[in-house]
Formats: structure tokens, sequence, C-alpha cells
């Protein structure tokens, strides 16, 4: 018989029906929403007279646009509080609670969704930004879907889908000292490059994967679109289980048993075949860098610029290296840098901010670095004082702000000024990701914290 | 959406692989709640410069290059799933793109507002840039009936792929939430039968 990947059994218990020579129509368990995908959605619903289909099904926040100072007052950019207003309204219309701003739940939609317990294993998960793929670490088909999508979800929980191909992707043995999971998927990134995953979803297996904390395993499957996947996801165990229960949403009590009893059955099935399989030896991962202007143009710390990308041909390739003021050849280590961000959906959780607090703990930063902390969600800022870590980092001169997506894609005033380098613990490194001109420098949390109080950039394995 | 129509057009040629949905609309546009209107700031950073003055470098600052139909390297569309980035393409006059490789979520949003994503070999691609370098007012014939793409100037001729739900769709302008919304009974049994999730 047939054997079945995890992805099969999901995707199969959740389709409605199957047009002929056409997409699934494929139930969505949850759909997250936020204040930039989702206003022409609502429209769309109003126009057309229509309800929210499940509105229990539908979790909002705020995170995109909000500023991370002083929340507690009106939105200053007008546009931002336009938007932000809009998405009140629609919620209050649409008989939707809402996380919004001064709410103790709200964050980053990829950090609320977990730490609440509303992500659960074998769910499908969709929201309107393309770093759904972070809930893929409890067993999730998770992706980001356009605001056309959202409206179709809004008004019926489905989508129509045809099922993409499958990947696997195994990592085994042990990380090295000094390199965490966002250096595990930055390589396997700058090995596959910007496409390498399209039209794909990916599984990650194997011991590396296995032994990572659900926090890692978040920043792992996050990053999976950057491959160009539709998503990536790791089969649940014991790890997750734990994660899950007792959290707010999580089922309770004898829920909770018969629940986990269906998750023990969500693994891919001894020789069940993949269309695209990869391995690679976590030995050979060091600290990784992005030195371009996508998240394929990467390379370990140790090694020096290439000459030319297997991602892009001269001229991409080229313009990439002008916008980022980098020569062919080069070795990173000793940039200069003035900003260091800690944040967004990929690396905002509180082992994040343990990881950053631990290594500058009676450290400084350097003088000419401005250093931001974005906590992932309220729950995260509360987290992080509770265990003194705002002190700790207070103390080595990094600013702890308030929750969002900030600089990660400055929509709000957290941006990097024009020809200055960021080195970042967010998703993306596209020209003027960070503001107009800004040069982003993808990495670690560790890297990261190392890079500012260096004022350079490091090794942080040597120092 | 409207119907889509068959296009007869000289095409803007952008050989650039790897554009990101950042490029084609920055994250600080992305704050109005309405779909019109992006076009004025498609490619925003790379027509302008910092100072607002135009980059007459760049392909949609010329106007020898004009047309309905955008020609891109691989890749195209990567990134965020803003569907702003289709809106902004489709708001700016383009009724097609065309590439050797597109990034799934721009694929989807493109086809969901009437901009057809042509998807064609790279030799293919390769030769109507060189057509359109010898010629900039290269004619281009789209017909999404016939499923073809024809390079006039120098009688090159493609087919191409595209699901024929969403063919349907595109020829007679309907839109996936219609068709969702008729579906509400199934859906609703569905969920009567499974419990989980």
């Amino acid at each position: 018989m047939h054997k079945k990947t995890l992805f099969d059994k999901i995707w199969n218990q959740h389709v409605v029906s199957k047009i002929e020579d056409g997409p699934d129509v494929l139930y969505i368990d949850r759909h997250f929403i936020h204040e930039v995908t989702s206003p022409q959605a609502f429209d769309g619903l109003k126009k057309r007279g229509l309800s929210l289909f499940r509105k229990e099904k539908t979790i909002a926040t705020a995170d995109h646009n909000v500023p991370t100072l002083n929340q507690h007052l009106p939105i200053k950019e007008a546009q931002s509080r336009f938007q932000v207003d809009t998405l009140i309204k629609n919620c209050k219309d649409f008989g939707l609670e809402l996380y919004g701003l001064g709410h103790p739940y709200q964050g980053i939609v990829h950090v609320i969704g977990p730490e609440l317990g509303v992500t659960q294993p074998g769910m499908t998960i969709v929201c309107g930004d393309s770093h759904t793929s972070t809930h893929g670490a409890f067993g999730c088909i998770a992706f980001g879907i356009g605001t056309s999508q959202v409206e179709q979800v809004m008004a019926s929980q489905s989508l129509l889908l045809n099922k993409p191909k499958q990947m696997r992707i195994t990592i085994d043995g042990n990380l090295p000292k000094g390199v965490l999971s966002k250096d595990l998927i930055l390589y396997v990134i700058s090995k596959l490059g910007t496409g390498g995953g399209t039209g794909h979803f990916i599984e990650y297996a194997g011991s590396t994967i296995r032994n990572l904390s659900m926090e890692a395993r978040m920043t792992v499957c996050n990053m999976s679109i950057e491959m160009g996947a539709r998503g990536g996801f790791i089969a649940p165990d014991q790890t997750t289980f734990e994660y899950v229960k007792g959290r707010t949403f999580a089922p309770k009590g004898e829920s909770f048993d018969t629940a986990l009893e269906y998750w023990k059955t969500l693994y891919t099935e001894d020789a069940a075949e993949f269309d695209t399989e990869y391995h690679f030896d976590a030995a050979d991962i060091e600290p990784m860098l992005t030195y371009g202007t996508n998240p394929g143009m990467g390379i370990k710390v140790s090694n020096n610029i290439p000459s030319s990308s297997h991602e892009s041909n001269d001229a991409s390739f080229t313009k990439a290296l002008n916008y980022m003021d980098l020569q062919k050849g080069e070795s990173l280590i000793g940039k200069k840098i003035n900003h260091v961000f800690i944040g967004s959906c990929t690396n905002a959780r509180i082992e994040d901010l343990r990881i950053v607090a631990n290594y500058v703990n009676g450290k400084q930063k350097a003088d000419h670095v401005l250093a931001m902390v974005v906590p992932g969600s309220k729950i995260v800022e509360a987290q992080a004082k509770a265990e003194g870590l705002d002190k700790v980092l207070a103390a080595a001169g990094f600013e702890l702000r308030e929750p969002g997506c900030s600089a990660c894609l400055g929509m709000n005033e957290d941006k990097v000024p024009a020809g200055e380098y960021c080195v970042s613990t967010s998703n993306r490194n596209f020209e003027g990701r960070q503001g107009p001109g800004a040069r982003t420098i993808l990495a670690s949390p560790l890297t990261a914290a190392a890079a500012a109080v260096a004022g350079e950039i490091v090794d942080v394995r040597k120092m | 959406m409207e119907k889509f129509k068959n296009i007869n057009s000289t095409a803007v040629p952008m050989p650039m692989e790897n554009i990101d949905t950042d490029q084609i609309i920055p994250a600080r546009f992305l704050k109005a709640t309405t779909r019109e209107g992006f076009g004025e700031n498609l490619f925003i950073d790379w027509r302008e410069q910092s100072d607002g003055a135009k980059n007459e470098d760049f392909v949609l600052n010329n106007n020898l290059y004009q047309g309905q139909i955008l020609i891109a390297g691989r890749n195209f569309g990567c990134g965020s799933s803003r569907e702003h980035a289709a809106w902004a393409l489709y708001d700016y006059g383009f009724r097609a793109v065309v590439s050797s490789f597109f990034a799934d979520i721009f694929k989807g949003n493109a086809l969901n507002n009437g901009l057809l994503p042509i998807t064609v070999s790279p030799e293919f691609l390769n030769q109507i840039f060189k057509a359109i370098e010898t010629d900039p007012k290269a004619s281009f014939a789209i017909d999404l009936e016939k499923q073809t793409l024809i390079c006039k100037a120098i009688d090159l001729q493609t087919n191409f792929e595209i699901n024929p739900y969403k063919k349907h769709c595109l020829l007679n302008g309907l839109d996936d939430t219609d068709f969702l919304v008729s579906q509400k009974s199934k859906i609703e049994a569905f969920e009567a039968a499974h419990v989980i999730g």
C-alpha cells in the first residue's frame, strides 16, 4: 500500500471536496489576521453582504504597523493609525475579539498563536503573511496567503488549493558550539537558494531537528518561505506535546488526551516517498551571515563573499553587492556596523531574548551601535521582565521595546537609515526592507548580540 | 474581477532575477485600506532615487519600453505574500507577466486579480529578451483560450500551462470567493463529520 507522508495525512484529512481538473477545497482550522492584509478582505465581505463564516476560528492582532514605544498613546503616524483603527472597527463590525494594542495577548501573529496554544498539531493554519510557515513547527500545514484568499477564508473557512509537491530536508548530528537554529536555516537556504523550495511543502527531519526546542523549531519553519516553499513543518513529538499542554487555548483534561492520541499518529510513514530530498550534516554548519539582497546569499562566518552565485545571474549579483557596498572575495569579519535589531517572527521569543541577555550580561554595546530588542509579544515582554532580562539588556546599552514587527519591515518608525549596516535577526535582507537604502545582514541572535558589543561583525565562536 | 481579454502589445523587459515583492511595492506603501492606487508606487525605489529624482536608467522611466506585458527574470515575485504587488502591477497597466519561474504566492495572487502569469522556458525567455533588445517595439500576442504566447518580431511561439479551473475563472471573470460560498453546505457537512481541529 502507498505509504503516507505527514503532509498527505493532514492534507487528506482537510479536503472538503475535489474539483475535477482543478484544485481541492481545503478546510482551514485557524485563520490569523492583522491590520495590513485584512482591510480589503473585510471590505469584500461587506460588499458581498457576507458575515464571518467562523469567527471562533479567526484570531486578530495588530503587529505590522504598531509603534514599539509608548503603545499606550495614540499612534502618531496618520496612515498607520488609520489602518490599526480600521482593524478595530472591522473586528467590532464582525463581532471578532481583537488582541490589539493594550491587550495582554497582543504581539506578532506567529508568536502569539503558538504561545497561546491556538496552534496545535495537525491543523491547517493560514494568514495573510508569508511567515505563517512558523506554525509548521507544531506539525501544521501552515502557509501565507494573499488578501483575496483572506477574504475567501473569512467567507467560507476554506480555500481552493492545488496540492504542492513534497520535499524532505534531513539534518543529522549535533550543532557545533555557537551555532543556533537560525544558522541552520540560513545554511539550508544558502544551499537551496531563494527558489529552491518553490512548488514544494517541506518536512524537516533528522536528529538535529529532533533535538531542537519548540522555539528553535519555529525559527527553522519560519524561514521556509525564503526558499520559496509553500511552507515547512516538523512532525510533532514529545517536545511538541509538552509545549502545547497547559497553554491558554490548548485542549484540557480528557480533550487533551483525545487530541494527544490523534497527534501521535502524525508522522511520515517509513518508505513514504518525497518528490525531492536533501541531507545535510549539522557538523558542517557555522554561524551564518548574509552578504547580499536575498536570504539565499549567505555564507559561513569563516568564508569570504563568493565571486558569483548559483542564485542569480551576473547582473543581479553585481547589483546586490553594489547595494550592500561589499566586494567579491571580501570577509565580513571586522565590518563596522551601526545597528543591531533583535526581533521579528523569526527570533523574538523568550529563548532568543535569553540568549542575547546571557551573552551581553556584564558587557557593553559599542558606542556607535544602536541596539534594539523588540519582543514578539506582550507575554514575551512580561516574561523577560519577570526574569530580569530587561535590566541585563539595559545595563549593556540595549533598548527593550514593546512588541511588534518593527524594523523587520520598517512599516513603523523603526527604520535603518540609508547606507547603514544592520545586523538583524529578522528574515529578509531585500533592498530597502528595513528602510530605503538600508543594508541588512541576517544573523542569529547570538551573532547579532556579539556584533552589537564588538561594533563590528565577529565570529561569536572566538569571543 | 474583470474578464481576461487577449493581449496584443509591446512589452517591458526586466531581466533582473529574484525580483521580490518588497521591490514591486515597498512595505511603507501597504498602509492603504483599499485595492486601488498602488500603481503609482510600483517599483518606486527603482524608479526614483532617494532624493526623489527620476532614475533614468530604470526601464519604467524609459519611454522606449511600454505595454501591457512585463517580461522578468526567473523567480519573479518571491518574498512577502502581499497581494498589493499584483494590485500594483495591474493598476499600472500590466495584464500579463512572463518569466521562466514564479514564486508560488505571487502567482496565486496574480491569478486572483486577472493578471496572467506565463511561465516559459529559460531559452524562450532569453530569446524574447534579445528580440526586445533588438527592437523595443517588438510586439507580442497572448491568447488565453489557446494558451499561446507569440513574439511576432522573431516569429516565435510557445504554449503555456494553466490550471483549467483558473483559466475558466479568468476567461469568465469569476473569483474563488463566489465558488467557495456556493459550497457552504458541503463545508458544513465536512465540519459535522470532523471534530478534530
